[in-house]
């Protein structure tokens, strides 16, 4: 059974958190396996326009229109996996109904069809050569919205009861930033001539080792929430992620400015690395919302400290 | 009401956004010890409802075959089998004071457990909290969850587009989305009856009237009465669960009398709303994506290009 193997962090011996007949008290989420995809998509789509942006400010446009075309993919698939992930895919559209500042993905609808849409403009203008200065507009909007588009996908999920996910609403990020850098970095290394590629593999190095370190150093922080991130499914992704992303990232550092082969294959193991490690997230709430001692127990803990009353209340004495 | 009162009851978007249309807030008090374990709530609200069937077999756990409010249920009788003693009996300090107490037990019929064998049975309806401060409502995107001119909280089943955010953002796990149909559903705490001013067919089927409806601010008065009485009467275990405006989700529109700990029900001891911490989410996101900025940007500092 699960819950039987837990205190072996603990200093003080705690009872077991009472529960319903073991029962989770809150309910898992519905979402699909389109939405660590996305998670995917959406960092490498983000991510890779404000590289295709800096890489034509530098005079590199070999990779700037490698990197926009990556952007481009990125930001076409992520609506596609989105919709499909809905319960009524004829209504996504009424994701633009509001915008709610409570609701990252209510915000996060907008910036992705803003990006959509700017980073389709850019590269229109940048392969057809028409409207140049709308072009470099579309540009610019498009690599500043690809940034938040990386990154609030980890405020989506942090803005929930899980608690795995919400008391990581300051490391999360950090970790989807490294993923999507990575991403980004691996894709434009393995497309572009090795001449020009420098950055985009030092972005994916980079990348794929800010990951690694900050999914360890939340795992960490999170203390016994984090518990999921080395047990189950999760802890077998998290370790397989972290494999991944550094053999990517060793192999990248060692021969990919050598081999164009070399670079394609670094690439290759860092994205799949990084996916994993979105796959290790998005399991991880799961297996955080299904037992309910990850809910009571901190909960409780609490209360037991006196930080909070809780929401019940007996008698007052001499009532 | 009274306006000191009003504003305890205040939601984010309730009376404000109504004006002159706002109704008072409405919600239920479900006192837990007089509950006897009969059901009737959860058969009155899906047949009043139209929720459909939720067969799932035999759980094994007491008499608790729904097992967990879900999207097929939205009234959910909690079973608890406890080796304890009774409460008035235990706490009494001599033979003649459980004496008068177990008179006033039965007078102000709390002897609902079965002390045979000394177990003592808890039962307990659960329903959607309907929170003053609702994570459900917060995180829509769609607008389809709202909050009604009663202050309760609703989903618009002609706007849901089933994104499935509501469900793992609620303390209480009470929201799900239904298979077949790809949208979220959970208590309305019966917006139509309460349009055409009738109460919610759960409360008018409880044949104990443990689950009480009325306007918030008199149900906790009367909720607090009931726990004065019963400490009184030596239950010194009863407790008001939801019934303050200064918990993590300012206060439920459907409260509890229990006579454990919330967890023990299945329910959280101090559930907060997520987006009481919505300014640091988007500071984390913000932070993570300067980060990537500054990443991108550094990659290209030493390189030929």
């Amino acid at each position: 059974m699960r819950g039987e193997r837990i205190r072996e962090r603990s200093m003080v011996p705690r009872a077991e958190p009472q529960s319903y007949y073991g029962q989770p008290v809150l309910k898992e989420p519905v979402w699909t396996p389109e939405i660590p995809f996305y998670f995917y998509t959406g960092g490498l789509g983000g991510s890779s326009a404000m590289l295709a942006l800096v890489a034509e400010l530098r005079g590199n446009s070999k990779l700037a229109r490698r990197a926009w075309l990556v952007a481009l993919g990125g930001v076409t698939a992520s609506p596609a996996l989105l919709i499909s992930d809905l319960g009524k895919p004829s209504r996504f559209l009424n994701m633009l109904r509001m915008f709610k500042v409570t609701s990252p993905m209510s915000v996060g609808s907008w910036i992705l069809s803003g990006s959509g849409a700017f980073t389709a403009i850019a590269v229109g203008s940048e392969f057809t050569g028409l409207y140049p200065a709308l072009g470099r507009a579309a540009k610019v909007n498009a690599a500043l919205l690809g940034l938040p588009l990386a990154t609030y996908t980890a405020g989506l999920v942090s803005n929930t009861s899980v608690p795995v996910w919400h008391n990581a609403r300051f490391t999360l990020p950090i970790v989807f930033a490294g993923s999507s850098a990575a991403s980004s970095g691996a894709a434009a290394a393995a497309l572009t001539p090795l001449r020009h590629a420098g950055p985009a593999r030092r972005l994916a190095v980079g990348g794929a080792v800010t990951s690694v370190a900050a999914a360890l150093t939340m795992e960490k922080t999170l203390g016994e929430i984090g518990e999921p991130y080395s047990r189950g499914v999760s802890g077998k992704l998290t370790r397989l992620a972290g494999g991944l992303s550094l053999a990517g990232a060793a192999l990248m550092a060692a021969r990919g400015g050598s081999s164009r082969g070399a670079a394609i294959a670094a690439g290759a193991v860092i994205t799949a690395g990084v996916i994993t490690e979105r796959w290790a997230v998005f399991r991880a709430g799961f297996q955080s919302a299904n037992d309910p001692k990850y809910t009571v127990g901190p909960q409780r803990a609490r209360i037991e400290r006196g930080e909070t009353r809780g929401a019940a209340r007996r008698a007052q004495a001499g009532a | 009401m009274p306006s000191h009162k009003l504003l305890e009851l205040e939601t984010h978007s309730w009376p404000g956004s109504y004006g002159d249309s706002a109704e008072p807030r409405m919600g239920f008090f479900t006192d837990t010890s007089i509950c006897i374990g009969c059901k009737a709530c959860e058969v009155a609200c899906k047949e009043w409802n139209h929720v459909p069937d939720s067969l799932q077999g035999f759980s094994g756990k007491s008499y608790d075959n729904t097992t967990a409010l879900g999207a097929n249920d939205w009234r959910h009788v909690a079973f608890i089998e406890q080796r304890k003693p009774l409460g008035a009996e235990a706490a009494a300090e001599d033979l003649v004071q459980a004496a008068e107490r177990a008179s006033a037990t039965d007078g102000w019929g709390l002897q609902t457990y079965q002390d045979g064998e000394g177990v003592r049975w808890l039962m307990a309806s659960d329903v959607c909290k309907h929170c003053t401060s609702a994570a459900c409502l917060d995180v829509c995107p769609t607008g389809a969850l709202f909050r009604t001119e009663f202050g309760t909280v609703v989903v618009q089943e002609d706007i849901c587009n089933g994104c499935g955010y509501c469900v793992p953002a609620c303390p209480f796990g009470v929201i799900d989305k239904r298979e077949d149909d790809g949208r979220v559903w959970k208590c309305t705490l019966c917006y139509d009856r309460l349009r055409e001013d009738m109460e919610p067919a759960c409360a008018q089927a409880c044949p104990t009237n443990s689950i009480q409806f009325g306007e918030l601010g008199e149900l906790r008065e009367r909720a607090e009465k009931r726990l004065e009485q019963m400490a009184a009467a030596g239950q010194t275990e009863a407790r008001l669960y939801g019934a303050d405006s200064e918990d993590g989700v300012d206060g439920f529109g459907a409260f509890f009398l229990l006579l454990d700990e919330p967890e023990v029900y299945g329910l959280p001891p101090d559930p907060v709303v997520t987006t009481r911490n919505v300014g640091q989410v988007w500071a984390g996101v913000f932070a993570g994506a300067a980060a990537l900025g500054a990443g991108i940007a550094a990659a290209f500092i030493g390189g030929r290009k």
